[in-house]
Formats: structure tokens, C-alpha cells, sequence
């Protein structure tokens, strides 16, 4: 396992065993083949690329091919015991929706971004006055499909306004250490290069 | 009805590339065979019952100790049993060799395969040319209609009289995507898997409106006689020719059909100013026309081409499809055609939405190819790299080597 991303890695440690789970993005399936062989979760997927449905498909996983933006409202309330949305979000069109799906859909949330806050990306900005391309955002502004930037202090606004509360929250820096629990939550936005959210809705699944 | 073999109409003169003569073909097949009477009658969706009817079937491959890995495959409008041997009508290939065969993504060293022939069809299973054993003669229209779900009745009392509890994976594509549905909302514990290709839970009105311009084409074909034309010699082949020619373009694209023609001119230079088929175009069509009527019993067409029309599984569920796959433990594979404006991505959608609705297992995907609604018949890698994926995967999940 030590190939595992550490990322993807920490939201398995999240998931209770045998649970039922939707990784909404899924790419080729290594989340949900790390979540069937190690936590024996029931994993399902939507992605977005052909290619990646039809990889996905092949390794035995069931995906659809389908969109975040669209397609959760589908889904009925409650329908999975976690829903994942891994390095997805800030290529969402709107990600307030696409978070109160998860958490209608879902009675956990686990969202895992990459923080525009980080010290590294706020210094290409102030001296270099260019978008920043660093070795986990690696594309120009033109060409990304990151659409929807935040920092962990924008997500943690978001999840307010959501009524969500955050169950677990970890921040890894660039080496992909977990920064520690104990840190303010300044520090986090300032060395953490992504987070991982573990989130529940308080009030209903849908509103009466 | 075995008794029966007066075999009346008998074709004057077939025509020349028919190995078998079709209406033999209805009443006693080139094919297996599994004949039932009053003891297993089948009881049909309008009300009526066959006391005595007939499906034939072909297999391949072998059925394992245990019976766990038979694979039904259901057949298209205008399909028929022989989806892996040589038609013994036409004498032309089956119609699926390119997924079904050793070591293809259905491989036959690995699964028992079991293709039959609809009921209201004309190759062997009782329908319209099949003899009425309460008249002696040719049922004609005093067939009863028939519907998908009369289909997979059928096919079940066979797949029960194979000695098979349960099905390894359903598949079929167009109408025999339909039955896949039916199969899997019918008797859910009896599929392990099942793959419901380029298909709707429900026939569009525009599908419809297609079959229905097919319907009269037949019905306006003097040679029809209301229905009783295998009484005597002639066929309505210009119309059903007509009806073939007129769903053929349902079945493929623009594109497609640009890429194989263009205005391209037939066995000539220059337009003729008369109303020969000066276009390759129209040259293909008539030759698919004739083609067809040589193979195609006329009241089958319009028997089944009526069983999709009145195909809507929400209907039968309070108008909630995700009611029809509802507990469901079935694994699905949906798949659909970029190109397909008959049933386009959007009636698989659907049925995605309601699997997802029921908590099913589903994946889904739509697959890039101009080839339009006839795609799955195709050879087409992306598909079968899709099913060779999702069927290897059940497979192992059920304990198949």
C-alpha cells in the first residue's frame, strides 16, 4: 500500500468499514478500489470522462458516467453512508449546490481540496503577480479546469453557512504530513497544501 | 401441435438466397426445440392463454455442475436465436459473432450462452405463421398481441425448463434491451447481472410514430389480404420491403450514412432524370428492403414492432420506474451511443436515474461512435473493453472461474 496517495489514504481511514459510498469524480477508480480492498465497502462512482467510466467499469467497479453539477439531485436522500468528492470541488460550476447534495444524499461528507491559501501559492500572487502554478495545481489559468478555487478559511465559511459540522478535519503540507490538530486554524491556511473534511448535516436531509 | 405438419401456404417459389423455407421455419425450426401444452400454458398480458405453444432456442458452450453460469441473450425486433452459428435461413453469420464466441467478451469457453426466438416471432417460437392447433391453419392476425413481458414469460419457462434457477447476466440491446429490463424488474433473483444496450424502460411517441409508418406500409400492400397471406402464395414484400427501408434509417446516422454514401451515384456517371435508385443510398436501402422480406415473416413485423410500442415498465409500477428495480440485487451495465437518436442517451439516463433511485448497482456509459442505433451490433472495441470489464467482474463476484 505504500504507492497509496496519502490523500486518498486518509479519507480511507475515514470510512467505516462495509459501508455503502459514492466518490463523486472518481477518475480511474483508485479511491474506490482502495475503499473495496481495504475498507469492503459497497462503492459506487460518478465520472465525468468516458475513459475513465469505461477503466473504472473494467477494474469491476459500478460507476456511471455523470456530473456532479447534474446529477446528484437524483439521487434520493440518504442514499449512502458517505460521500466523497476528492480533489473535485473547485472543478465544479457550483459548489454550494454540489456540497448540500452530498450532504442530503450522504449521512457523511468527505471532501478533500487543495488550498489556495497555502503560503507558496499566496507568494506567486504578491511577488510574481501570476496566476500560480505549483506541483499539485500544475496547469496555466487557460487551460485548468479548476474553476472554483478556495482556501480551508473559505471552505470551513461554506460548511458554516451549510450547517454542516465538521466531524474530523486534516490539513497536509507539502511533504504530505498531517499538520497537527493542535494548530490554528491560520497556520492550516498558511502551510497546508490540501485538506480533508469529514462533514455531517445537522438539520434534515431535505428541507419539509 | 406436433401432429400439425400440413404445412399449408408453403412458398411457391422461394426465393433464391433462402436456404429454408421461412414458413417451415416458423412451424418446425433449424434449431432446438422445447415444445409445452396444457400442463405449462402461457398466459399473456391481453388476457389470452396458449394452451399449446413452442420456443426454439440455440446454445452454446456448457453448462457448469453447479448451472451458475448461463448467459440469456435477447434478441432485437428483426433478430432471431442464431446469434453465434450460421442462420440457416439467410446463411449469413449471427447476428452478435463479434461478442459471443471463445474468448470473446461472452466467451463461450466460460459461459453457457441461450439465445431464443421471441414469441410472436417467425423463426420457430410460436407468433403469427405459426400453425393455430385449435384451426390447423396459419394464426395470421387471430394471433394474440403480444407484449415484452409475454417475451420473457416465455423465455423464463424455458431457462426454468434448461434446469436453470438462476441467470448469470441477462444481455440484449434495442427491444432486447427491453427484456433485459423486463427480466430484471420480473424476477429479480433470477438475474445476477444483466446489460440493457442502447435501450429505453418505455418506447418514445416518435418510435412509435416510426412503427407505426412501418405498420401501414405492410397493411396498404394489397398482398397482405388483411393478414391471411400465407394462405396462398403471394406476400406483402413491397410493403414490408417499404417498412424495412424506412426503419433501416432509423437504425443508423447522418454521419454514418454520409461516410458510407455521400451523393455518391450508383453504377453510373450522371443522374438518369428518371426515378431508378440513382444514389447509392437508395440502391443500399432497396437492397435491405429485399433482403429483409426474404428472411421476415409481415404480421411478426407488426406483432413486434406493437410489443415495443406498448413497452413502458413505469407503467406497470404507479408511473415510478425506480418501483420496478426496487430491493434489486442485480448488477447492471447500461450503455448508449453518442450517435443513437433512437433511443438516445437520454432514455438510458432514465433508466440509470431509477437503478439509482432504487439503490441498485449500476454503471453507465455512453459510448463515442457515428455508427447510430445499430452501434451495438457493431464491432465496437469501447463496448466490448466496457462488457468484458463488467462481466469479468460479475464473474468473479459469482464464483465463476
Amino acid at each position: 500500500m505504500s504507492d497509496v496517495r496519502i490523500d486518498l489514504s486518509l479519507i480511507a481511514d475515514m470510512v467505516e468499514p462495509g459501508s455503502k459510498v459514492l466518490d463523486v469524480g472518481c477518475g480511474d477508480g483508485a479511491l474506490l478500489a482502495l475503499l473495496a480492498s481495504r475498507r469492503h465497502v459497497d462503492a459506487r462512482g460518478i465520472e465525468l470522462s468516458r475513459e475513465g467510466v469505461a477503466g473504472c467499469v473494467a477494474r469491476g467497479l459500478s460507476v456511471i458516467q455523470g456530473d456532479a453539477d447534474t446529477d446528484l439531485g437524483d439521487y434520493p436522500d440518504d442514499a449512502f453512508d458517505y460521500v466523497i468528492l476528492s480533489q473535485t470541488i473547485q472543478a465544479t460550476r457550483a459548489p454550494r449546490r454540489v456540497l448540500e447534495n452530498m450532504l442530503r444524499i450522504g449521512r457523511r461528507a468527505i471532501v478533500s481540496f487543495p488550498n489556495f491559501g497555502h503560503w507558496n501559492i499566496r507568494a506567486q500572487l504578491a511577488f510574481k503577480g501570476r496566476m500560480p502554478v505549483t506541483s499539485n495545481l500544475p496547469e496555466s489559468w487557460h487551460d485548468t479546469p479548476n474553476i472554483h478555487f478556495c482556501t480551508i478559511r473559505d471552505f470551513v465559511g461554506l460548511c458554516d453557512t451549510l450547517g454542516a459540522v465538521t466531524e474530523r478535519a486534516v490539513a497536509l503540507n507539502a511533504s504530505g504530513s498531517d499538520i497537527g490538530v493542535k494548530a490554528p486554524w491560520w497556520f492550516w491556511n498558511l502551510f497546508g497544501q490540501q485538506a480533508v473534511f469529514l462533514l455531517r448535516r445537522t438539520g434534515p436531509a431535505s428541507p419539509p | 401441435m406436433t401432429a400439425k405438419t400440413n404445412r399449408p401456404g408453403k412458398a411457391s417459389k422461394s426465393p433464391a438466397s433462402a436456404l429454408v423455407d421461412p414458413v417451415r421455419e416458423a412451424n418446425e425450426p433449424t434449431s432446438l426445440l422445447a415444445r409445452f401444452g396444457p400442463e405449462r400454458p402461457l398466459g399473456m398480458d391481453c388476457g389470452v392463454t396458449l394452451d399449446r405453444w413452442q420456443i426454439a432456442y440455440q446454445t452454446y458452450g456448457t453448462l457448469n455442475a453447479d448451472r451458475s453460469n448461463a448467459v440469456l441473450v435477447c434478441h432485437a425486433l428483426t433478430g432471431d436465436q442464431h446469434v453465434a452459428n450460421t442462420n440457416p435461413v439467410t446463411g449469413k453469420s449471427g447476428w452478435w459473432e463479434v461478442l459471443i464466441g471463445p474468448g470473446c467478451p461472452i466467451d463461450t469457453d466460460r459461459y453457457f450462452v441461450i439465445c431464443s426466438n421471441v414469441i410472436g416471432g417467425c423463426l420457430g417460437s410460436t407468433g403469427p405463421a405459426s400453425l393455430d392447433p385449435a384451426t390447423g391453419k396459419v394464426y395470421g392476425l387471430s394471433f394474440p398481441l403480444v407484449t415484452i413481458r409475454d417475451m420473457v414469460r416465455a423465455q423464463a419457462v424455458l431457462v426454468e425448463h434448461l434446469g436453470i434457477a438462476s441467470l448469470f447476466a441477462v444481455i440484449g440491446g434495442s427491444m432486447g434491451g427491453m427484456q433485459v429490463l423486463q427480466w430484471a424488474s420480473s424476477y429479480p433473483d433470477r438475474v445476477f447481472a444483466a446489460v440493457p444496450l442502447a435501450t429505453a424502460a418505455r418506447h418514445s411517441a416518435q418510435n412509435i410514430a416510426f412503427h407505426e409508418v412501418g405498420r401501414q406500409a405492410v397493411m396498404a400492400d394489397p398482398d397482405w389480404q388483411g393478414g391471411r397471406y400465407l394462405d396462398g402464395a403471394k406476400r406483402p414484400s413491397k410493403g414490408l420491403s417499404v417498412a424495412r427501408m424506412g426503419a433501416h434509417i432509423t437504425y443508423l446516422s447522418e454521419a454514418a450514412l454520409h461516410r458510407k454514401f455521400g451523393r455518391n451515384l450508383q453504377d453510373r456517371e450522371a443522374r438518369t432524370f428518371t426515378f431508378d435508385a440513382d444514389f447509392q443510398v437508395e440502391s443500399y436501402l432497396r437492397y435491405q428492403g429485399i433482403s429483409f422480406v426474404e428472411r421476415f415473416d409481415a404480421n411478426s413485423y407488426l406483432y413486434l414492432t406493437r410489443a415495443m410500442d406498448y413497452f413502458d415498465l413505469a407503467a406497470d409500477h404507479t408511473g415510478v420506474l425506480a418501483k420496478a428495480f426496487a430491493g434489486s440485487k442485480t448488477r447492471f451495465c447500461v450503455a448508449s451511443f453518442t450517435s443513437d437518436w433512437l433511443f438516445p442517451t437520454a432514455d438510458s439516463r432514465a433508466i440509470v436515474h431509477a437503478l439509482n433511485a432504487s439503490g441498485a448497482s449500476v454503471s453507465f456509459v455512453e459510448l463515442e461512435s457515428d455508427k447510430g442505433h445499430d452501434a451495438f451490433l457493431l464491432d465496437e472495441p469501447e463496448l466490448f473493453a466496457t462488457l468484458r470489464g463488467f462481466i469479468g467482474a460479475a464473474a468473479r463476484v459469482r464464483g465463476l472461474s
